[in-house]
């Protein structure tokens, strides 16, 4: 009986506690919107976020992205030279990383380059007081710090994800065509005449900041709810990177299944 | 009525997570006074600095500040309040992505619609009030414990308050930083003609600069004075803390079974 009792406190408290901080988060999200105003009046203030969240991500994601190209083009090319149709390269490489990689991998790479020092960073202001200090000077941390960092984020994933794509592309023309011989015209005019701008690359853009709203907001929230000592910090840090990484995973899925079946 | 006095704080009671903190706090803090206010660790002397500034909002009571009920505000009317209230945290809480410029004329940029050039004049003179104005080009992390707590001293009278309210402002100090931070303390109180409220645990620097004492234990009000009627009281818990003696009505052992219990002797099964 008192395992059963237990079990079923463990769950309560389990299911009460997460109620409770995803209104917490609601809350904070709402909060963030209502703040925004001053972001863009004063616009300055984004642009030094875009700087720390947007430009410092560049290196990795355009790395990974001309990888993630050249894995492409090898796989892709063993693949479709079985059935004789290595031509198709350039559409599979481009399909795929406009639809799904390029999201979805940029997304990833954010949530532990960028979100992980979202939340850090708050957390760390929240630890050393400095959030209270701003809120006793009369300046609300939500319009002050959270804001800017979730339009910084909304603003540079898109990018982020479409120069992912690019680079990708680029690798996969690097493979395929420079390095195993396949014909560079059929290549790219294969690529262009399937790749549609709506279906594809405006559903990857849309796909991109949805992720970058569910991705910063999650960072943004992990840091302002983080308990102020420095094991509370570490902790709020690994949870954004295991939340917003499921979370870009599952949204996937579910956007996948709205915009790419009919 | 609100006249003679800056700070009033009638029948105040606050309760964190069942527990409560504070359990009937009853003070009056006199224009131009500094006072201090003393407990140990856990006495609830932070959250009262909290409850003045509205950072938390108490259970029972009302705080009042310059004649307005802080509990009872909106949050706009709370922030119009707060620029008339400067405040020092422990650690100084300086924004480590600014430098000592930046974080001194943070609160200026933000208030104000000064220009950069009268901005540079102010924050030059305010650090220069603390000794610092040679270090305006430093960031935070360049700085000593208590350069850091000068430099966010500056921050805090940069709108020159009419309250400054000091969290620990001796902790961690070296006796030089701690002699300096003390005096400055006072000399500014005057010469900006404010009031000051510090919550600390460092008696001796305490009872040079202070008008005024409140100790609090346990919630209450225990023991209040000027510093030199707390020099010379026979309530037992501020002569303990005072003197800093080991055992007294603040005890030096958790409470426990006793120790032969404990210990399984004398024939406990």
């Amino acid at each position: 009986m008192n395992g059963i009792a237990g079990a079923l406190r463990y769950l309560g408290n389990y299911v009460t506690t997460n109620v409770v901080r995803l209104g917490y988060a609601s809350r904070l999200f709402v909060l963030t919107l209502l703040y925004s105003g001053e972001s863009f009046r004063r616009f300055r203030l984004v642009l030094r976020e875009l700087y720390s969240i947007g430009v410092l991500s560049l290196i990795i994601i355009m790395v990974s992205g001309l990888f993630v190209g050249f894995v492409l083009g090898l796989q892709g090319y063993n693949t479709l030279e079985r059935y004789g149709s290595e031509q198709a390269l350039g559409i599979l490489v481009a399909l795929s990383l406009v639809r799904e990689l390029g999201p979805v991998v940029t997304a990833l790479l954010y949530a532990g380059r960028a979100g992980t020092a979202i939340t850090a960073e708050i957390g760390l202001m929240k630890a050393t007081e400095q959030l209270s200090a701003m809120e006793m000077m009369a300046v609300e941390p939500m319009a002050r710090v959270v804001a800017p960092r979730f339009w910084a984020g909304v603003i540079s994933m898109p990018l982020l994800a479409a120069l992912f794509s690019t680079m990708g592309v680029f690798g996969g023309y690097i493979v395929g065509v420079v390095l195993i011989g396949v014909d560079e015209g059929a290549f790219w005019s294969q690529m262009q005449a399937s790749v549609d701008f709506h279906e594809d690359i405006m559903n990857g853009v849309i796909k991109s900041v949805v992720f970058a709203v569910a991705v910063t907001a999650i960072a943004l929230v992990e840091g302002y709810d983080s308990k102020p000592t420095a094991e509370g910090v570490s902790r709020a840090t690994t949870r954004t990177v295991v939340t917003s990484s499921l979370m870009v995973l599952f949204l996937d899925f579910i956007l996948t299944s709205l915009m790419f079946t009919s | 009525m609100s006249s003679d006095y800056l700070v009033e704080i009638k029948d105040l009671y606050f309760t964190y997570d069942r527990r409560p903190i504070l359990k009937g706090i009853n003070l009056s803090i006199r224009r131009g006074e500094v006072v201090a206010i003393m407990g140990g660790s856990g006495s609830g002397k932070t959250t009262l600095l909290r409850l003045i500034g509205g950072q938390l909002k108490p259970t029972s009571g009302t705080v009042k500040v310059d004649g307005l009920v802080v509990n009872d505000m909106s949050h706009r009317e709370l922030y119009d309040l707060r620029r008339r209230m400067g405040m020092l945290f422990q650690f100084g809480a300086l924004y480590t992505d600014l430098s000592v410029y930046d974080n001194v004329a943070f609160p200026l940029r933000e208030h104000t619609t000064l220009t950069e050039s009268m901005i540079r004049d102010l924050v030059l003179l305010k650090l220069n009030a603390v000794g610092l104005r040679g270090a305006h080009k430093l960031m935070p992390a360049d700085l000593s414990g208590g350069m850091a707590r000068r430099v966010a001293l500056a921050r805090a009278i940069a709108l020159d308050p009419m309250l400054i309210m000091y969290d620990e402002p001796f902790t961690g100090l070296d006796p030089i930083s701690l002699g300096v931070t003390g005096n400055l303390l006072r000399r500014l109180n005057d010469a900006l003609g404010a009031t000051s409220i510090m919550v600390t645990h460092d008696v001796q620097e305490s009872l040079q600069i202070v008008d005024h004492i409140y100790f609090i234990s346990e919630g209450q009000i225990v023991a209040q004075g000027t510093p030199d009627e707390i020099r010379n009281t026979d309530i037992p818990f501020v002569h303990q803390f005072v003197h800093g003696e080991i055992d007294g009505p603040v005890p030096f052992h958790y409470p426990a079974e006793p120790l032969a219990r404990d210990l399984m002797l004398g024939g406990a099964a």
